[in-house]
């Protein structure tokens, strides 16, 4: 009889178990299979040569003279408008009535020969303080509009509404705007009486002196035709609207009226030149454009990122199949051996697949965004400038949308255990509600719901350009990729679609066999 | 080469997948086709929409679902190993293919005929009543009208070349999911950039060399020459891009080890 036998141990040290360890077995398994290496750089240069051969295929249409005038705030905008104006002095004040706004539409699709009487929504109509007559400078005004009411709006992108309802010689609208340093204050009225503030308005550095005066301006009529070979046309407008009761207030005032037709030059069509009469204390002043940030005549910095979506496709691939080639291989009972905790195991493919492809897409981001734009301005192209934040949400948002993309991947190819299924899954949850919105016969509201509630909402946090809602433009639809939610709202519904898929996978992964 | 054929009609007709993939590309293709005429109206003064397109967008969605069930019938059986199985028995590896490709077009034929058939007098429906009329200038929309009997027999070539343009990759591929990528991507890309391309040129070589762009032109009732690519010849892109495939896949069929 033996005393007890000891048992056996190996005389190897015990493995660690920890996260870091997990996710070394994963990385080691990513950068070992050659196909998923290879196809992440393939991802990568897909981007970056889709993107360029996008980017050679702008041509401009501003026909080499691409200047657009900058805001204060060096946004893009549109500053076309007839001014008839005085100068003032340190602070002062202006007060109209505004009894008319009418307007001239040239040959709308419904009427391809005609000049149709008809005003256009945004046609704005009123009362401006501007710090000079050049494109772009500071201003703030009260206005009447087309269809939208009483509105009082600044230095381009700042728009805060007054009454609603339109002008008539029956209910004439009056219309205040002061000065006090650098605050500047709308006011309206029905009666010329009782008066309401609409806004106040603090333009930083304004000059002591600055143009006050009557504005008329008419944004053009934009058609866009629908489908896959659609273009856009525009079509001139002009407003005229009539002033009375004319007063102001201030040093410097009270001389002559000198007129502007602010960024339209003399010659072409007669209908864009404009007019400011006077008699008898009524004013009648023409004017066609509009006083706007500024979204169409020129290229986006996301335009050089047409690629991604290819990028997709290939990272929806290799995402699936992190997971989906261990059930096939039977893989997955090996690793779950060596790490039973199957959340983890998840959580660790999590991270190496998006980490992954997170690197991948921001360097293919990064290089193909100033390369892109370097053809694009050689092509002749006006690029629209957004400030550097947004230029860096637009490069770290395509590698996080790549990114969060794979890991739902992965997510769904744990669900479906199939790569087939899985990668089928997706292309029609992701890749086909993103074709369909923009190169599709679809009308746009259709495209826009499915814009906001497919993953491919994820999209938007490539758009560069805000969606202000006071531009009145054809132009603001998915066909011209602009979307229906903010940036991070659209990449906020991916990942409620990514988490929801995560969770569930977990849930599956945990119950069943594997 | 009937023996083959024959063993191929049992494989795909036992295969547990194919009833719901030939039962889900024809509900998708119909669901789409008939929300977008719904969704659609076109005013008296023209909505630059070709009637036959839009009561055939449907197929933008089924032809993916077409694509996964032609990729299966291939790369499915390289996935299982069945393929070593099918090529013991049928040695003539050319003649497998061929006798894939002839099932598989019967198949997409009849489905795809079910669902073009469906679309069509959908919208023969809808359409009139969305602004689609004489008085508009449409032509009565049916499928007595030439123009729209060659949309909707060209819709089923259509997706029958699609179908064999998968097989032929996926013999290439091997891989289902890789097989499937490919396929998608380069049927979806030329549509997209012939979208955000705005010289005239470019998006009008795109659409001539793209899969999907040129072989829907086939769908065109209206406005035939503002087409960047005949019907038939576009439709002639699609049938090049699946010869070429199939001979791509059948030359690595026959090279390579199963």
């Amino acid at each position: 009889m033996t005393a007890g036998t000891t048992p056996y141990r190996s005389g190897l040290r015990a493995g660690r178990d920890g996260f870091p360890q997990l996710l070394r077995a994963e990385w080691t398994k990513f950068r070992t299979v050659r196909g998923w290496v290879v196809g992440t750089w393939v991802a990568a240069l897909v981007m970056v040569l889709v993107g360029l051969v996008a980017a050679s295929g702008f041509h401009a249409f501003c026909g080499g003279d691409c200047s657009v005038p900058a805001g204060p705030d060096g946004e893009a905008v549109t500053d076309m408008f007839y001014f008839g104006h005085q100068p003032l002095e340190g602070d002062g004040s202006m007060t109209v009535r505004v009894t008319s706004l009418t307007g001239l539409i040239t040959y709308p699709p419904d009427h391809p020969n005609d000049i149709v009487p008809s005003v256009m929504p945004w046609a704005k109509a009123g009362v401006i303080i501007k710090e000079s007559t050049r494109q772009g400078s500071a201003y703030a005004a009260v206005m009447v509009t087309g269809s939208h009411g009483v509105r009082m709006q600044d230095n381009y992108i700042h728009d805060t509404a007054g009454s609603a309802g339109g002008v008539s010689a029956a209910s004439p609208r009056w219309l205040r705007l002061t000065r006090s340093g650098d605050s500047l204050t709308g006011y309206e009225s029905a009666d010329g009486t009782h008066w309401t503030r609409i806004g106040t308005a603090y333009l930083a550095g304004l000059p002591a002196t600055v143009q006050v005066g009557l504005f008329v301006t008419s944004p053009f009529y934009m058609v866009v035709s629908p489908g896959i070979a659609g273009g856009t046309s525009s079509r001139l407008t002009q407003a005229t609207a009539v002033f009375d009761q004319v007063s102001l207030e201030g040093d410097g005032t009270g001389g002559a009226w000198t007129r502007d037709n602010i960024g339209i030059g003399p010659g072409g069509p007669a209908l864009a030149q404009g007019g400011f009469e006077e008699s008898g204390g009524r004013f009648t002043v023409s004017g066609t454009g509009d006083i706007a940030p500024r979204v169409d005549g020129g290229r986006r910095i996301e335009d050089t990122l047409h690629g991604t979506f290819v990028g997709l496709i290939v990272m929806i691939v290799i995402g699936s199949m992190f997971i989906t080639a261990e059930y096939r291989r039977g893989m997955i009972r090996t690793t779950l051996a060596a790490s039973p905790g199957r959340g983890r195991m998840l959580a660790a493919k999590a991270i190496v697949i998006g980490s992954v492809t997170f690197v991948a897409g921001l360097a293919a981001a990064a290089v193909v965004l100033p390369i892109g734009e370097w053809i694009l301005r050689a092509n002749g192209n006006y690029i629209f400038p957004v400030p550097p934040l947004t230029e860096l949400r637009v490069v770290a948002g395509t590698a996080a949308l790549l990114a969060v993309v794979a890991v739902l991947a992965l997510a769904i190819g744990t669900m479906l255990r199939r790569s087939a299924e899985a990668v089928t899954t997706l292309i029609v949850m992701i890749v086909v509600p993103y074709v369909l919105a923009i190169a599709s016969p679809l009308p746009d509201a259709a495209s826009e719901w499915l814009l906001r509630l497919t993953p491919a909402a994820g999209f938007a946090i490539q758009q560069s350009l805000p969606r202000y809602p006071q531009v009145n433009s054809a132009l603001l639809t998915p066909l011209h990729r602009f979307y229906p939610l903010e940036p991070w709202a659209g990449f906020a519904v991916l990942c409620a679609y990514t988490a929801l898929a995560l969770g569930l996978a977990t849930f599956l992964l945990r119950r069943r066999d594997a | 080469m009937r023996q083959a054929v024959h063993a191929e009609w049992t494989k795909l007709r036992t295969e547990p997948g194919t009833a719901w993939l030939v039962l889900a590309f024809i509900a998708l293709t119909v669901a789409l086709s008939a929300t977008a005429a719904a969704a659609v109206t076109c005013p008296s003064t023209g909505c630059g929409l070709d009637p036959g397109r839009l009561s055939l967008t449907g197929l933008d969605l089924g032809q993916a679902v077409v694509v996964i069930l032609a990729v299966l019938a291939m790369s499915g059986e390289f996935s299982t190993g069945m393929i070593r199985t099918t090529l013991a028995a049928m040695p003539r590896r050319i003649t497998v293919l061929a006798a894939k490709s002839a099932v598989l077009t019967v198949v997409l034929l009849a489905a795809g005929s079910i669902a073009v058939l469906a679309s069509v007098l959908i919208g023969q429906v809808i359409l009139p009543a969305h602004g689609f009329t004489a008085a508009n200038g449409f032509a009565p929309f049916s499928l007595a009208d030439g123009p729209v009997l060659r949309a909707a027999a060209g819709s089923v070539l259509y997706l029958t070349l699609i179908g064999l343009l998968s097989l032929g990759v996926a013999s290439a591929v091997r891989d289902s999911a890789v097989a499937i990528g490919v396929l998608l991507g380069l049927l979806y890309v030329f549509p997209v950039m012939a979208q955000v391309v705005t010289d005239p040129d470019w998006r009008e070589h795109l659409q001539q060399i793209g899969p999907m762009t040129a072989g829907l032109a086939i769908q065109a009732t209206t406005n035939l020459n503002s087409l960047p690519i005949s019907p038939w010849a576009g439709l002639g892109v699609l049938a090049t891009w699946a010869a070429a495939a199939l001979m791509v896949g059948g030359l690595l069929l026959r090279l390579r080890d199963a």
